[in-house]
């Protein structure tokens, strides 16, 4: 079961991931890109499961 | 610039602070902890031998074994049970690497929660890890935090219902070894520990347990023991002659009886050992704290805690000295000696006499790391990591 919920979690974490980096390349702001950049830190260390 | 440009000029400026980050955190986890064990050791084992499910997980610990020159009683010790109270696991290491006994068994746990030294505290802004000052350059460890890892071990549920007493309890808490006792063998990893800890516990006969721990000042138990009710004659002896002879004060409470998943309680229970759990005060964990720093944690000076006790909120006193490292280390290794002593005091026939390990006055005297040995220079079949 926990496995299922970890593959689960870890496809959602991949998802928000990959939803960010599309805000990175459509975006025009600079203010959204960098805050998009800072967000994606973390869903990718969790991706990479460093932390 | 471009927006192409800029945006590969932000990307780069997040890759380094994903880089970096991700280094301290990989490093982090996967400190070694040298170890560099007493002539006393007679063997090392994993914990997974008692209970094969653990092998090749976080909290395969390290069992190491003391075999006296006489028979005598069999004591277990455990540190990092909460890897961020070090002082209990600092005393642990003390042993492992100066014990010699002379009569009885110990045995020593430097990692109980092995997963928990991996991690720390989620928005709490510990410290990775904190060095000991040595003749040689010094010792750094892993700090860790309360729980496991949720990277061994995850999600957790909305209660947590303990087994077997099913009391209910903080949710966070199934990932607290301190809670997880008597575990169970299809649980969790923290649960499979604790388990695996009493089949040891019950198959090497062991007499009695020692968990230690520290304790936050504004936390009721601290500077104590508490005892299972089959310690209690024990613990005050214990309590008393410490108070009396060591110059530093040890009280002695009850363990509650319907308080679950404690290792004073529930290891008393469930085997035929004693078990008693010692505290020992901690600034560090005050929630009044300041700067969260490996100085605060070393030194266990801090303002706002000496504040807060100005304005009554303590259970314990500090002033501007406040409860260095090595105050907190010396009193578990003096309390750990003075057990044997009583012990052995109650029961000739099965004592438990260990040599070799400082007492509170030289702890303090010479610093936890005269204790610490050189891992470069050891012996490789005396050297282990944690």
């Amino acid at each position: 079961m926990e496995l299922i919920i970890s593959i689960i979690y870890y496809c959602l974490v991949g998802f928000v991931s990959a939803l960010l980096i599309y805000n990175l390349i459509k975006t025009k702001e600079w203010q959204k890109e960098l805050l998009t950049i800072i967000v994606l830190i973390p869903f990718l260390l969790r991706l990479f499961m460093l932390k | 610039m471009t927006p192409t440009i800029r945006k590969v000029v932000f990307s780069l400026l997040g890759l380094v602070l994903l880089v970096l980050s991700g280094i301290s955190f990989y490093e982090s986890r996967r400190l070694q902890e040298p170890v560099v064990v007493s002539d006393g050791v007679s063997k090392v084992v994993k914990l997974s031998t008692y209970f094969s499910p653990l092998e090749g997980t976080a909290n395969d610990c390290n069992l190491y074994f003391f075999e006296g020159k006489e028979p005598g009683a069999t004591f277990f010790v455990l540190g990092g049970t909460h890897p961020e109270e070090p002082a209990g696991r600092l005393a642990a290491w003390i042993f492992a690497e100066n014990a010699v006994l002379e009569k009885g068994r110990l045995i020593v746990a430097l990692s109980a929660n092995r997963s928990g030294t991996t991690v720390t505290r989620v928005g709490g802004a510990y410290p990775p890890d904190f060095t000991i000052p040595t003749a040689w350059g010094g010792q750094t460890f892993r700090l860790g935090d309360r729980w496991s890892n949720p990277l061994d071990q995850w999600p957790d549920p909305e209660v947590y219902i303990h087994c077997p007493s099913g009391q209910e309890l903080a949710y966070v808490d199934i990932r607290n070894l301190n809670r997880c006792w008597p575990g169970r063998p299809n649980g969790t990893l923290t649960e499979k520990t604790t388990y695996a800890f009493m089949e040891m516990i019950r198959k090497e006969q062991v007499d009695l347990v020692i968990d230690l721990h520290e304790a936050e000042l504004q936390y009721p138990v601290i500077n104590t023991i508490v005892a299972h009710e089959k310690g209690e004659e024990l613990a005050t002896m214990i309590s008393m002659t410490l108070t009396d002879v060591e110059g530093f004060k040890m009280g002695m409470e009850f363990s509650p009886k319907n308080l679950h998943g404690l290792s004073h309680r529930e290891i008393g229970d469930h085997s035929q050992a004693i078990s008693l759990l010692f505290e020992a005060p901690e600034p560090f964990l005050d929630a009044t704290r300041g700067r969260t720093t490996r100085e605060q944690m070393l030194t266990g000076k801090d303002d706002f805690v000496v504040k807060a006790g100005k304005h009554g909120l303590l259970f314990e006193k500090i002033d501007e000295n406040g409860w260095p490292i090595d105050i907190r280390v010396g009193r578990h290794t003096s309390a750990v000696l003075q057990t044997m002593v009583s012990w052995t005091e109650a029961h000739p026939d099965r004592p438990m006499v260990c040599d070799s390990v400082p007492k509170y006055a030289d702890v303090v005297a010479k610093g936890t790391g005269a204790f610490l040995h050189a891992p470069a220079q050891a012996r490789r079949d005396r050297l282990y990591h944690e």
